[in-house]
């Protein structure tokens, strides 16, 4: 099992740094996948913890100058390893007047992943700061909980607006409830409800516009205006939209109604997929 | 005792209180023939701080009114800070700042004159105290490094705030590593912290006078509030230390004030102990490249002691009394060696802290009165007497 990488170009290393920092907001330990082509960033959570679950891919080539690897086998030539993910956003902090960044994968006194900086100096000399991140490595037995999930036939697709806005709206609603319903239609409308005792609250945003046309919709004799929505927990999506420091390329919302949100993000060329399951 | 601070000395002023008071609860100050001395020690005692500001330093400076005994006094950290605590103040709005202490008035008195006139008055309550004095010999360490504070202050940058100790070595080719410091090596791998380790070549410092393979292990809480005094006043900062368990002595020095942090530094187990300690298997990965050096690593034994600063307090003439712990070929004073060579009356009652020591710290007293061999006749060293009178 080997691995080794390099980032020398400063927008790489600028966008790899930006990615660790969302992942880091969004999950804490999570598992970093190596693959001869790709890296995900994956988050499969137990329902204990509320059933969210991550999917973040990225193509090696975009980011990385170097990148060798070798699997367990020649026929199950990926690593799984284990990490806090605010480590490796930690360690990616100290990138910001780097020259080159390395990725290793060692073993010190223990399993690690190892980062290791070569930074900009005022005099000629070569200052290096190296990261040794604790890692677990995950046995070929489990790697099967570890697969991309399988994105449901959704009720209702539909763009989603502005991040930020939609941020600061679900920021107050939270202080209002502890759950939101998110709704919406093929005719581009979302609303996020809140419910209490004493209020009711909704944000209307429209014409957002669908991926699905209309009119395979319509021939299938479903109404555009109908409808789908899932009750998810507001700290949960307050998450997802705190981790977003970019605003996507393209942001969509996948409803299956009363079962599970899931939100489909392309960050220049890093896909991101966040799965908010209904409150029973 | 008087004194006048004016213009951007008052903020130098307030720097160095805000880095004083990042060690010890309380500030002993004494005016001086040479200046006025700041100081304060931590509770565990294991770190000791002092800045002099020369006469100089001062518009005005009167040690002491005549047939008045020269004044010193304790006060609490805190209440002085509050003083100084907006920089941004100090720097915009205050003029000059005064300070007057008599043996008469049980206040130290400090006057804030501001813009458009305004004026703050404190009036800090304070005690009397002893003079606090930490002995130590920068001479005397072996080891000298000297860098800008700015190229020390981007070295710990890197480090998490919550991180107690950094191990300050040199490696192979001469460049010098600061690495964070785990003393829990046996963790369980997922709850291990990340390890970071920063490497600077020789040629970003100004003194490099250690051999390969020499590594101490000190808190680098207390470091940086002195990398951001001298960081602000622009100054070089210099490390004299010697072997791991011997205080690493940081020091500024300008034509108008000089600032001396002392920090304890954790004493590496010997060879034997560690055999004793957790079986740990030492597994010796690749060397990810040159910097990463194996000597550094061996950090895996618990079981740590740690050198006290020998602390003196002096009722009469300071100095009058030498302490034997700190002259260099003696060993830390919990070893074996200098129990038996120290007397009682040696053992001054102040070298125990006032506070329960942290948990390094423990192990160094119950080592020391457990130990049969070691322990004298006697009380033990740590519970000596009070030794005023014969001293």
């Amino acid at each position: 099992m080997k691995f080794r990488a390099k980032i020398v170009d400063t927008a790489c290393l600028n966008h790899f740094t930006r990615i660790s920092n969302m992942i880091a907001k969004l999950a804490k330990t999570c598992t970093l996948r190596i693959s001869p082509e790709k890296l995900n960033f994956i988050l499969l959570d137990k329902v204990a913890n509320g059933g969210v679950s991550m999917w973040c891919e990225l193509e090696q080539e975009n980011f990385f100058s170097e990148f060798q690897m070798e699997g367990i086998s020649a026929e199950n030539n990926e690593i799984y390893v284990e990490l806090v993910s605010e480590n490796l956003s930690r360690a990616l902090k100290t990138t910001q007047n780097a020259r080159a960044l390395k990725i290793k994968l060692t073993n010190k006194h223990f399993p690690c992943l190892t980062v290791s900086v070569e930074l900009f100096s005022v005099s000629s000399s070569s200052r290096i700061v190296t990261h040794d991140i604790p890692i677990k490595v995950i046995p070929r037995k489990l790697w099967k909980d570890l697969q991309e999930p399988t994105v449901p036939d959704s009720d209702v697709s539909i763009y989603l607006p502005v991040l930020k806005t939609m941020k600061s709206v679900v920021e107050k609603m939270k202080n209002i409830s502890n759950h939101l319903v998110i709704e919406a239609n093929l005719n581009g409308e979302l609303n996020l409800k809140i419910e209490t005792e004493l209020v009711c609250v909704t944000t209307h945003f429209k014409d957002l516009g669908s991926p699905q046309l209309v009119s395979d919709s319509a021939s299938q004799g479903r109404n555009v205006e109908q409808m789908a929505e899932v009750c998810i927990d507001i700290k949960k999506l307050l998450q997802f939209l705190a981790g977003q420091q970019v605003n996507p390329t393209k942001a969509l919302c996948n409803i299956v109604n009363n079962r599970i949100v899931h939100f489909d993000l392309l960050l220049e060329d890093v896909s991101l997929q966040y799965f908010i399951p209904a409150l029973s | 005792m008087k004194c006048l601070v004016t213009g951007g000395n008052v903020k130098v002023l307030g720097k160095a209180v805000h880095s004083l008071s990042r060690i010890g609860d309380e500030l002993y100050l004494e005016p001086l023939e040479d200046g006025l001395s700041l100081r304060t020690v931590n509770s565990s005692r294991s770190a000791y701080a002092c800045f002099l500001f020369a006469p100089l330093f001062f518009q005005q400076y009167q040690v002491a009114t005549s047939n008045q005994d020269p004044v010193r006094c304790k006060i609490l950290m805190k209440s002085f800070l509050s003083v100084f605590r907006s920089l941004v103040m100090l720097e915009k709005t205050v003029e000059k700042c005064c300070i007057t202490l008599h043996g008469r008035s049980s206040r130290l008195v400090v006057q804030l004159h501001c813009k458009y006139g305004v004026r703050k008055i404190h009036n800090l309550s304070f005690q009397d105290c002893e003079s606090l004095q930490a002995v130590f010999d920068p001479a005397s360490c072996h080891h000298v490094l000297r860098a800008p504070a700015k190229v020390l202050g981007e070295a710990v940058q890197p480090f998490p705030l919550a991180l107690a100790e950094v191990t300050l070595g040199i490696t192979r080719g001469r460049r010098v590593i600061l690495r964070s410091y785990q003393e829990d090596e046996a963790a369980d791998s997922t709850i291990r912290a990340m390890v970071t380790e920063m490497s600077i070549g020789e040629e970003d410092f100004q003194q490099l006078q250690a051999q390969e393979g020499v590594a101490i292990t000190f808190c680098l809480k207390e470091l940086r509030g002195l990398l951001s005094f001298a960081e602000s006043a622009n100054l070089s900062l210099s490390i004299h230390f010697d072997e791991p368990g011997r205080p690493a002595i940081f020091t500024v020095e300008d034509s108008l004030l000089d600032g001396h942090f002392v920090l304890a530094t954790l004493l590496e187990p010997d060879p034997q102990s560690q055999g004793l300690g957790s079986p740990q298997p030492h597994m010796p990965g690749p060397p990810l490249q040159a910097s990463s050096t194996p000597p550094l690593d061996d950090f895996a034994n618990d079981d740590m002691d740690s050198y006290m600063i020998a602390m003196e307090t002096t009722v009469g003439i300071e100095g009058s009394r030498t302490l034997p712990s700190l002259s260099p070929g003696l060993r830390a004073p919990c070893s074996p060696g200098s129990n038996s060579e120290d007397d009682d009356n040696k053992d001054d009652p102040s070298t125990v802290p006032g506070t329960p020591p942290p948990k390094k710290f423990r192990s160094l007293f119950f080592g020391s009165i457990l130990a049969p061999d070691h322990s004298p006749q006697g009380p033990s060293p740590v519970l000596a007497e009070d030794s005023e009178g014969e001293g």
